[in-house]
């Protein structure tokens, strides 16, 4: 008994350490490239741009492992994200002051990600198909709002874009800025580790991932929270797109297409088992460190922007097969 | 005569046909039949029909192997990428920069694009049917990092070749019809001939249904949904050449960039169920025929093209309610509510 617990405490935690050993062996060869690169490379300012550049994608990932750990999938954070910049970009060239944009913008998020998941809950609707609809509602939304970009001259946002700690100085391990985007990120990581964790609504979550049928014998509120986790995904989508308008302080809408693999593949990266059930948050955050880190190394190495996403695509596939391996491993 | 006209509307491919005529016949109302005009011009056939033909060829070719995907249970996301892939390859041999001992010859060109396609299509049914990944997740892998090969392969340019060759595949005459007709109806009489007059459609069909019980029935589900991905992929990458032929060049960024939906609307319109089952490609191939005459007669009415991506998405959600069982039985209890309302008034 004590041995096959011990055995699954192992295999539970085995991707998660797959994944941390990855983290350092990539933030390992970044410290040996970076110096070769540049003279002026310095290793703690690369390590905290991580979380500042990553900030929007890393609440994004967040955000869709709630519904990857039910089991489903939302293809359509990239375009929500998207539409959330270019529609708050928008309103606030119509001169709507920041305090009313951003939460109508969180809202719409909310709400679409909400309506998504009652389709899917109340129809029985494929989540492929409603989540991929709304992917191409929002892109072609976007372009209705604005086919060109919409540069945002608001007062709060180029407050709260410029807003970072400094520490360090710049002769020893380099002076780092931490921006208040990548606290924003910070809480909702350790928000979202409470609900998981703690929460009755999290451990609902997990109980739909782990068997649905289950679940709904045990008398959990399934359809209740799988449209709640819809939900979420969207409403983190949306507000990763407030936070990717002050990371760039412009609303475009042919941004951050892709992103839907990138947020995925951190989910599945940090341990997040696409059938459902597995996935921790910490693990997603290594996952976004992890891309962050091979984008710092395609960047130093000046290939060609496309290698990262080629990269990341080639590590989701492997750490997929590693999952299978490591599922079929427990079977025996 | 009655039976024969139920029988006739009951056929999957009715609607669709009906809804494909009443749109030609609207946009012929609109331009005041300006719209059917046919002209012969050195002995090719020009007009707004045939141009209809012509650019929705890319489309259809996807509908049939999208249909096939679909009535497995799976979908495939990534034959926009996969365009653009068959159609870098093919130009940059063209170009005589990948494989410079081909000397830029079109015939291994096109035999080189429709092997990635291939190969990509191998990729996709291995990750499903091998790996056991869903569908979506696995296609979506080659739908961004696809395009990101096509950008490797092109090497970050928008390619541009000369070869009157190449072109004759977009805008090639034969007897006065364009060449990519000829394409589409030799492809659809094989892969139906293949489907129809073999058991493969009915394994199809068996394993969109229920592919453990196909499992158990001994048919060897894995392996046929590994073809029909094959298949897909093939099929998007002669599309691939099509469009890239059609621009003269391989464009990485846009070539059949949000095609995806496309697709999958061509085969929902044609009837067959997205969830896997039951299909019919000539419905879908009408489907397609449909969404690509709204897509002329939206540019020609001057509406903005953006909006036919919100158009296009509100359609196929309607159409997937219109086709959910649950659906069906909330609006029939509800006609049933207001119809007692109106007896007790």
């Amino acid at each position: 008994m004590t041995h096959t617990r011990k055995r699954n405490l192992i295999s539970k935690n085995l991707s998660l350490f797959i994944t941390l050993g990855l983290f350092v062996l990539l933030f390992a060869s970044v410290m040996v490239i970076g110096p070769m690169r540049s003279n002026r490379f310095k290793y703690l300012p690369v390590f905290f741009n991580l979380l500042n550049d990553n900030a929007y994608l890393l609440i994004a990932s967040v955000g869709i492992m709630f519904v990857l750990i039910t089991g489903n999938i939302d293809i359509s954070v990239a375009s929500t994200l998207a539409f959330s910049a270019v529609f708050s970009a928008f309103l606030l060239r119509l001169l709507w002051p920041a305090w009313l944009v951003i939460p109508v913008v969180l809202a719409i998020g909310f709400s679409f990600g909400a309506l998504m998941g009652f389709l899917i809950e109340k129809f029985k609707l494929q989540s492929f198909i409603v989540t991929l609809a709304g992917l191409f509602f929002l892109r072609g939304m976007c372009s209705v709002v604005s086919k060109e970009s919409i540069p945002i001259e608001n007062g709060f946002y180029s407050k709260v874009a410029q807003a970072k700690i400094t520490f360090g100085s710049i002769h020893s391990y380099g002076k780092v800025n931490i921006y208040l985007y990548g606290f924003v990120a910070i809480a909702v990581v350790l928000i979202a580790l409470y609900i998981l964790r703690y929460s009755k609504f999290g451990r609902c979550v997990y109980a739909i991932g782990g068997s649905e049928q289950s679940a709904r014998l045990m008398g959990l509120p399934v359809r209740k929270v799988k449209i709640l986790v819809y939900a979420i995904s969207g409403f983190c989508a949306s507000l990763g797109g407030v936070l990717f308008s002050f990371y760039t302080l412009a609303g475009y809408g042919l941004q951050n297409l892709g992103l839907e693999l990138d947020a995925i593949s951190s989910a599945v990266i940090g341990g997040t088992m696409l059938s459902g059930g597995v996935g921790s948050v910490v693990g997603t955050a290594f996952g976004v460190m992890i891309q962050g880190t091979i984008q710092t190394i395609v960047t130093l190495l000046n290939l060609n922007a496309w290698w990262t996403k080629v990269t990341v695509a080639a590590l989701l596939c492997i750490f997929v097969i590693l999952q299978r391996l490591i599922a079929i491993r427990n079977d025996k | 005569m009655k039976s024969i006209v139920r029988k006739l509307t009951k056929t999957q491919i009715f609607w669709p046909l009906v809804i494909f005529l009443g749109i030609l016949a609207l946009n012929g109302l609109i331009s005041g039949g300006s719209f059917f005009r046919l002209q012969i011009v050195d002995g090719h056939l020009y007009g707004r029909i045939i141009d209809i033909f012509r650019n929705g060829s890319k489309l259809m070719l996807l509908a049939l192997g999208m249909t096939m995907v679909l009535a497995t249970g799976g979908t495939d996301i990534s034959v926009g990428s996969v365009m653009a892939i068959s159609g870098a390859v093919a130009c940059t041999i063209i170009e005589g920069s990948l494989f410079p001992f081909a000397n830029g010859s079109v015939v291994f060109a096109i035999a080189a694009a429709i092997f990635a396609g291939v190969l990509c299509g191998s990729w996709n049914g291995f990750l499903v049917s091998r790996i056991q990944m869903q569908p979506i997740v696995a296609t979506m892998i080659l739908l961004v990092a696809g395009r990101g090969i096509a950008q490797l392969i092109c090497k970050g340019r928008i390619v541009t070749i000369n070869s009157p060759p190449f072109y004759f595949i977009n805008g090639g005459y034969i007897l006065g019809l364009p060449f990519p007709v000829y394409i589409v109806v030799a492809l659809s009489l094989l892969v139906l001939l293949v489907v129809r007059k073999t058991a493969f459609g009915l394994y199809v069909e068996s394993v969109g249904c229920n592919g453990e019980a196909s499992r158990y029935s001994g048919i060897n589900s894995a392996r046929i949904k590994f073809f029909i991905y094959i298949l897909c992929g093939t099929l998007a990458a002669v599309a691939g050449l099509i469009e890239s032929a059609g621009i003269k060049g391989a464009d990485a960024n846009n070539a059949g960039l949000m095609i995806e939906l496309d697709a999958i609307l061509a085969v929902a319109i044609g009837g067959s169920s997205l969830s896997g089952g039951r299909f019919s490609l000539l419905s879908s191939l009408v489907g397609a025929l449909i969404i690509q005459s709204i897509t002329t007669s939206i540019l020609s009415l001057g509406i903005a093209p953006e909006v036919n991506l919100v158009v296009k998405a509100v359609v196929v959600i309607a159409i997937c309610l219109a086709q959910s069982p649950v659906f069906q039985q909330s609006i029939s209890a509800f006609r049933a509510k207001i119809k007692k309302q109106e007896v007790v008034a």
